[in-house]
């Protein structure tokens, strides 16, 4: 793990959260895209020191990368897709339907959270 | 197989579920199903009586959770046989009553189930040997009391009472169960035998013993929480008579029972027991007086008779253990009696109200006499077994110059004759025409056998027992040995209090002006001094508790997306951070800054990421995520990960692609919102976010200790057939974490399918009406 890995992620992170933070549905995704790089960014960072892939018979096994956060990493690739696309079916559908891309706070909390208010000035 | 006891409760439970699966019409069957069990427990409770009276117990280990010392241990003792008896002889008279009392659309099925589970469950209370075996069908009482205090459901009044029942109950059962826990730590055992042959003590004895003394004074109704009892007759009348009068409210009486050879002597024992028992029983007594509704009456003198038992338990010698023992089973049957005639009075009358009934004794003289006979018991009257008992506990009480104890009880018992009284004349006398009310008596119709047998049965039994009190002296004896019951004591000092108080019972019936002039007193001095009232607490605890619930889902839930993933962010860091400065904050040696290219490439990603914040365009933000993608992808390859590069580049442009497909019906550009969370708070919350990743990610650099697993994984790849040690690890060694991840995204296609299409034809649907109108 380098110094510039760390603060690359830290970045990622944090655009992805300031995103993650509103109520448009499509920012959210995004959001969270950002944030899915950073967090592969660090996994990546916990096999050490960058190496040679790591193929058989294409290098000394000693200067390979670490493969098992690359399998983590490919999974979680994979996983990010499935849970992005699937926002992205809900934004679609919330469009079709109310024709906005938000995400409406709770009614029933907002209720709750008004009575204590009108009970409790 | 000494463990049939065990069984008979078990069978009570396999009762109640086939109960709930017969057809609800075949009322005659359901009977006999309920019937069953009770039998059977009634027969081993006479196969056992003998060698349980001489004083050998039937045992068996049944262990449940031998970690954590709970078991269903059994010990079938002569406390054990009174109560499996009454349990079971009380429920076979109430099983047949009910028969008779529901009409026939009832649900009669239903009430029988919960009535022997109950039965069962209250078994299993009397026979259990281990703390938490007996909180476990401590509970299952108040489960079934609870619906049934709420068999009426469509009646609101009915469901605020068993709803009130439960949560006084339950509350004191979840002390009870602290107390429990406390108890099994200072004993070393949760064994009830062994605890009481060898108790403990201490500060957390005691504090154990306060806790266990809550849960018994809520089950058995002791001031202050007595007032459930009187609402809980809600529940239909055969109910009332056996879970609120003869069974289950005696449970409590029947834990301090159990722990009184062991723990009367601590300190906190007496004062506690005995204060609560005596002011319980003068509540009771004082408050029955004032009722007109003849099943209150009778729950009131129930609140009265268990703070009788509790204060003799109190006192904790054998000879008042005795004494509470046999009160205990002489009120299990005047009182059952008592609630059935008036079962039997409103099944035929339609009321209750001794106000309204009239004449009715002229018309219903044997039930009449069924009444008496166990009213007399109550008041303690020669020769009916509630005479014999009550001597039994003034005697002792004498014998052991307990005189503020006496005195509180002879007055309680006094005004129990009274009620005794109004009891009988309010529903069975004459009473002169008024202009206020039209009386109701001399057109009741006699009720059926099964209305007036059961109640005969039991109040029969009162004279039989009292006549021969020796028959329930020798069980009772062997439970509590120290005390005699016997028919006549000679011409001695506790007669005398007995005669004295009989009389002041019958003189203060006598004036009842005087008494409703001293209530009314009494009542006004209270009100001045602000005493809150038992229900008064309640409903502000109750009203409390709905406030605080409403304020804190308020202050906690307060229905923003963005403010619940923000304070879920906070904590997520919150948690680590602490534990890492608690474990000395110690700073990691910093790594190398990394190559010029990885240099290079962070910096493009910083800058894109950043781009895509400020995107004012949807289009734009998705190409520039797109675009963060790649350059992560370029860092790939500078670690040696080809694979990762190619999935990445390959599910970015996916990804772009699919977002072009829903953007294309939103609108270009990101409208303005209205900030719940101010963007100051929201960038401050960002970098706070950022900073503790980075600082996380350098913290933990470093840390490592064992040799990373991957090195077997390189050596062991090509036999599982692969030269590139990442394919084998995903196809091989960890195949089972692909096949989840090949779950997730069928799950997420389905998903995405089902939101997809629905749209679609909706939209179909839809247009419809436009083509429609455009036609037209």
């Amino acid at each position: 793990m380098s110094i510039t890995l760390a603060v690359t992620a830290g970045i990622l992170f944090a655009a992805g959260t300031y995103l993650v933070l509103q109520r448009l549905l499509t920012r959210i995704v995004v959001g969270l895209g950002l944030m899915a790089h950073g967090a592969n960014l660090i996994l990546l960072g916990a096999g050490g020191e960058p190496g040679a892939p790591p193929i058989v018979g294409t290098a000394d096994p000693a200067t390979f990368g670490d493969p098992l956060p690359q399998a983590l990493v490919l999974t979680a690739i994979v996983i990010t897709f499935g849970v992005t696309a699937f926002l992205l079916a809900l934004a679609y559908r919330s469009w079709a339907l109310t024709a906005e891309d938000t995400v409406e706070d709770d009614i029933e909390d907002r209720r709750i959270a008004e009575l204590r208010r009108r009970e409790h000035p | 197989m000494t463990s049939w006891p065990f069984l008979v409760v078990a069978a009570h439970f396999v009762g109640a579920a086939v109960l709930l699966a017969m057809p609800r019409r075949s009322r005659r069957a359901a009977v006999v199903v309920a019937l069953a069990p009770m039998a059977a427990a009634v027969v081993m409770a006479a196969l056992a009586a003998g060698a349980v009276i001489d004083g050998d117990p039937v045992t068996a280990d049944i262990s449940w959770l031998p970690a954590l010392g709970v078991s269903l241990d059994v010990r079938f003792d002569a406390l054990a046989l009174i109560f499996t008896f009454a349990i079971a002889a009380i429920g076979m008279a109430i099983i047949t009553y009910a028969a008779g009392y529901f009409a026939p659309e009832a649900d009669l099925r239903r009430f029988l189930a919960l009535l022997v589970g109950f039965a069962g469950a209250m078994m299993g209370i009397a026979i259990t040997d281990n703390l938490f075996g007996l909180f476990v069908f401590w509970e299952l009482t108040t489960v079934t009391s609870y619906l049934l205090v709420g068999f009426q459901d469509e009646k609101g009044s009915a469901r605020a009472a068993a709803l009130h029942a439960i949560l006084t109950t339950s509350l004191g059962g979840l002390a009870m169960l602290g107390g429990f826990v406390l108890l099994f730590q200072a004993a070393g055992t949760a064994t009830l035998s062994e605890i009481v042959a060898s108790p403990p003590s201490g500060t957390t004895t005691t504090v154990a013993l306060v806790l266990i003394f809550l849960g018994a004074f809520t089950k058995s109704a002791q001031a202050p929480f007595h007032f459930w009892l009187p609402g809980a007759m809600a529940a239909p009348t055969p109910a009332s008579a056996y879970l609120h009068s003869a069974t289950m409210v005696k449970a409590g009486v029947l834990l301090l029972l159990r722990l009184a050879p062991g723990f009367a002597a601590t300190g906190v024992w007496t004062p506690v027991v005995l204060t609560v028992g005596l002011a319980t029983m003068m509540i009771g007594a004082w408050r029955a007086l004032r009722q007109t509704d003849l099943k209150l009456i009778l729950a009131y003198g129930t609140v009265s008779q268990l703070g009788f038992m509790t204060a003799l338990v109190g006192l904790g010698s054998p000879v008042m253990l005795h004494a509470a023992l046999a009160v205990l089973v002489a009120h299990a049957l005047f009182k059952s009696t008592l609630f059935l005639v008036v079962g039997a009075i409103d099944h035929q009358a339609g009321t209750r109200d001794i106000r309204v009934l009239s004449g009715l004794g002229r018309r219903l003289p044997w039930l009449a006499l069924i009444a008496v006979l166990a009213a007399a018991s109550m008041a303690g009257v020669a020769p009916l077994l509630g005479f014999a008992t009550k001597e039994a506990a003034v005697a002792a009480l004498l014998d052991e110059h307990a005189w503020i104890a006496l005195a509180v009880i002879s007055v309680a018992s006094a005004l129990t004759a009274t009620y005794a009284l109004r009891f009988v004349f309010g529903a069975f006398g004459t009473k002169p025409p008024s202009g206020e009310v039209d009386h109701v008596g001399p057109e009741v119709a006699a009720p059926g056998p099964t209305l007036w047998g059961p109640p005969a049965l039991l109040g029969a039994a009162g004279l039989v027992f009292g006549i021969v009190p020796g028959a329930v002296d020798a069980v009772v004896s062997a439970a509590a040995p120290g005390g005699k019951l016997v028919l006549w004591p000679g011409w001695n000092l506790a007669l005398g209090v007995s005669i004295a108080i009989i009389a002041a019972g019958v003189a203060i019936y006598a004036a009842p002006a005087a008494l409703a002039h001293l209530q009314h007193r009494v009542a006004a001095r209270l009100a001045a001094l602000h005493v809150p009232s038992a229900e008064g607490s309640y409903r502000w605890l109750i009203d409390m508790l709905n406030r605080v619930a409403d304020r804190v889902t308020g202050i906690t839930q307060n229905g923003s997306l963005p403010v619940y993933i923000g304070v879920i962010l906070i904590t997520t860091l919150t948690v680590p951070a602490a534990a890492w400065i608690g474990a000395g904050g110690a700073l990691p040696q910093l790594p190398p800054l990394g190559s010029a290219a990885e240099i290079a490439l962070g910096v493009f990603v910083a800058v894109v990421a950043i781009a895509v914040l400020r995107a004012k365009r949807r289009l734009a933000a998705v190409i520039l995520l797109g675009g963060v993608g790649y350059s992560i992808a370029g860092v790939f390859v500078l670690f040696g990960a080809p694979d990762l590069a190619l999935t990445l580049l390959l599910v970015e442009t996916v990804t772009v692609a699919v977002f072009a497909f829903v953007l294309g019906r939103l609108p270009r550009r990101f409208e303005e919102q209205p900030w719940r969370l101010g963007r100051a708070m929201r960038a401050g919350v960002a970098l706070v976010v950022g900073g503790f990743v980075t600082a996380a990610a350098l913290v933990t650099n470093g840390i490592r200790t064992a040799p990373p697993v991957a090195d077997v994984y390189v050596e062991l790849a090509p036999d599982a057939g692969g030269r590139n040690v990442v394919n084998v690890i995903l196809t091989d060694f960890r195949a089972l974490d692909t096949l989840g991840e090949i779950t997730v995204i069928a799950a997420a296609a389905v998903g995405i399918g089902a939101l997809v299409m629905r749209t679609r034809t909706q939209r179909r649907t839809d247009d419809v009406p436009d083509t429609a109108r455009e036609a037209a």
